[in-house]
């Protein structure tokens, strides 16, 4: 009898600890996403500067037409990328082709002083400093979640239930060349 | 052995560090809790002494509760001390605004104390409510990446929700110094010619206790205030990722000898660094009284992160 109830007592603490392991990585799952819809908002809020700005750019340097197209190319592909990995690579092409669009500004002093212009470059470099941190959020997030399905014994519940590894925000070297291959 | 103590590490073991100390305290007080109902004597007529202990925890309870509920206020009664808003000053608000976004913290409020010494302080019941100030001199005199891990300090201590922590630690202070208080105050009142002999020496012990404990409870106060400063060190590093940031923005807060004006006894914990200079003490038994730890100590679990010092420490 006494060991029925020990027997009892294991199996009933064995499926409180399944609920709340359970539980736990719906949460970290949870957090992730939510971490990789503020990382989407900030996205959006940089692609939705950059028309602006190149039009403000555009009516003091006419002739500059090639950071134009490259400015104009590196928006859309962070806007048609989809997972993390591309998205950090259009992000990063994104930043690269901004850089030159500045350098290029550079040169006009008109286009330099002007107030909308200036205002568009601190909201566009504020912009780029919400994406790193919004990213930073969501790498520790995913950090947590993959902490838990790799380690004993969450990782029995978690492939149980189907869990999956998210991937960070992270441009890695094999997405860098497919990205620029279709360019 | 060049073993690497990064933040991570001396993130968890500060938080298990925590526990331990609480879990001692909260010890500590129930027995002193207990030592001195016995003390009081069972209630004839009056209290009793479980009575009276509840009467402790109650008082020390409402008072407590009250200061940490309205916490985010205690900034609005600073005198000089602003809001700052978006369009006041932009470069502040965004760096406050994305260490936030990199924490997942709702933007505090932010007020700037105009007074020119460096210092800074973060307070409010929960992150929804929650405020964080600077001094005007702390923003002219650091640079933007010391600045970036100031306030990185500061938002750790709103995400590890010190200002709850130490609101339950000063209700266990409050009522330990309220219950020794009520029991040496009611020796004054006792028959004398009702204890025997075996009562003497349990009358010794229980004012033994009532005169040292509430000594031992500001103590592990102090300790659990100068843990979540470490705490609140490598959370901040954790945001900023540059150790050496928080470690230039010590030293020269510490080199600039103005003390603040408006700091006091009451809310000198809050700050960055001891916002009372001069008063600091210095050696091992004085730094027991500290509310913060010496500033070498934190440069060195700092260097540890970058893994520029290998002794462990802390």
């Amino acid at each position: 009898m006494i060991a029925f109830y020990i027997f009892a007592a294991a199996v009933f603490f064995i499926l409180i600890w399944f609920l709340v392991t359970y539980n736990y990585l719906v949460t970290l799952r949870n957090r992730v996403r939510e971490a990789w819809s503020q990382i989407d908002v900030q996205l959006k809020r940089r692609s939705s500067l950059i028309p602006n700005l190149v039009e403000v750019v555009k009516g003091y340097a006419k002739h500059e037409k090639s950071v134009f197209e490259e400015v104009t190319k590196a928006r859309t592909a962070l806007m048609d990328a989809k997972k993390p990995g591309e998205k950090a690579v259009a992000n990063d092409m994104l930043t690269g082709a901004l850089k030159s669009l500045f350098a290029v500004a550079e040169a006009y002093p008109n286009l330099k002083a002007s107030e909308n212009f200036k205002e568009l470059q601190a909201e566009v470099s504020d912009t780029e400093n919400k994406v790193a941190a919004s990213r930073q959020f969501y790498n520790t997030n995913v950090l947590d979640l993959n902490n838990s399905l790799q380690t004993i014994p969450s990782m029995w519940v978690g492939s149980m239930f189907g869990f999956k590894n998210e991937e960070f925000f992270k441009a890695s070297e094999s997405e860098k060349a497919d990205i620029k291959v279709k360019f | 052995m060049a073993t690497v103590n990064t933040a991570w590490d001396q993130r968890s073991s500060n938080i298990f560090k925590t526990w331990v100390i609480m879990f001692f305290f909260t010890l500590f007080t129930i027995v002193v809790a207990y030592v001195l109902a016995l003390g009081f004597g069972p209630a004839d007529g009056g209290f009793g002494g479980v009575g009276i202990v509840g009467i402790a925890l109650i008082i020390a309870g409402v008072m407590n509760i009250v200061s940490y509920y309205y916490s985010d206020k205690i900034v609005l009664g600073i005198s000089g001390a602003k809001e700052l808003k978006h369009n006041t000053n932009k470069e502040i608000y965004h760096l406050v605004e994305n260490l936030c976004i990199a924490s997942g913290l709702p933007t505090p409020k932010i007020y700037i104390i105009d007074d020119s010494a460096t210092n800074a302080f973060a307070t409010g019941r929960d992150p929804k409510h929650s405020a964080i100030a600077l001094t005007s001199g702390i923003i002219d005199k650091l640079h933007k990446a010391e600045l970036e891990a100031v306030i990185a300090h500061e938002l750790s201590h709103i995400g590890n929700r010190d200002t709850l922590l130490m609101a339950v630690v000063a209700v266990l202070v409050g009522s330990i110094a309220l219950l020794a208080d009520f029991y040496l105050r009611s020796l004054w009142f006792k028959d004398s010619d009702s204890d025997s002999k075996g009562n003497a020496i349990f009358l010794i012990l229980a004012i033994v206790a009532a005169v040292l404990a509430p000594l031992v409870a500001t103590l592990i106060q102090l300790a659990v205030s100068r843990r979540r400063e470490f705490l609140a060190d490598s959370s901040g590093v954790l945001l900023t990722r540059y150790p050496k940031g928080l470690e230039d923005a010590l030293l020269k807060i510490s080199a600039d000898k103005e003390p603040l004006e408006v700091a006091n006894r009451g809310t000198a914990h809050l700050y960055i660094i001891n916002p009372l200079k001069g008063q600091q003490a210095v050696g091992w038994f004085a730094g027991l009284f500290n509310t913060h730890p010496p500033i070498p100590a934190r440069i060195k679990a700092l260097q540890e992160m970058e893994g520029l010092s290998t002794e462990a420490s802390a």
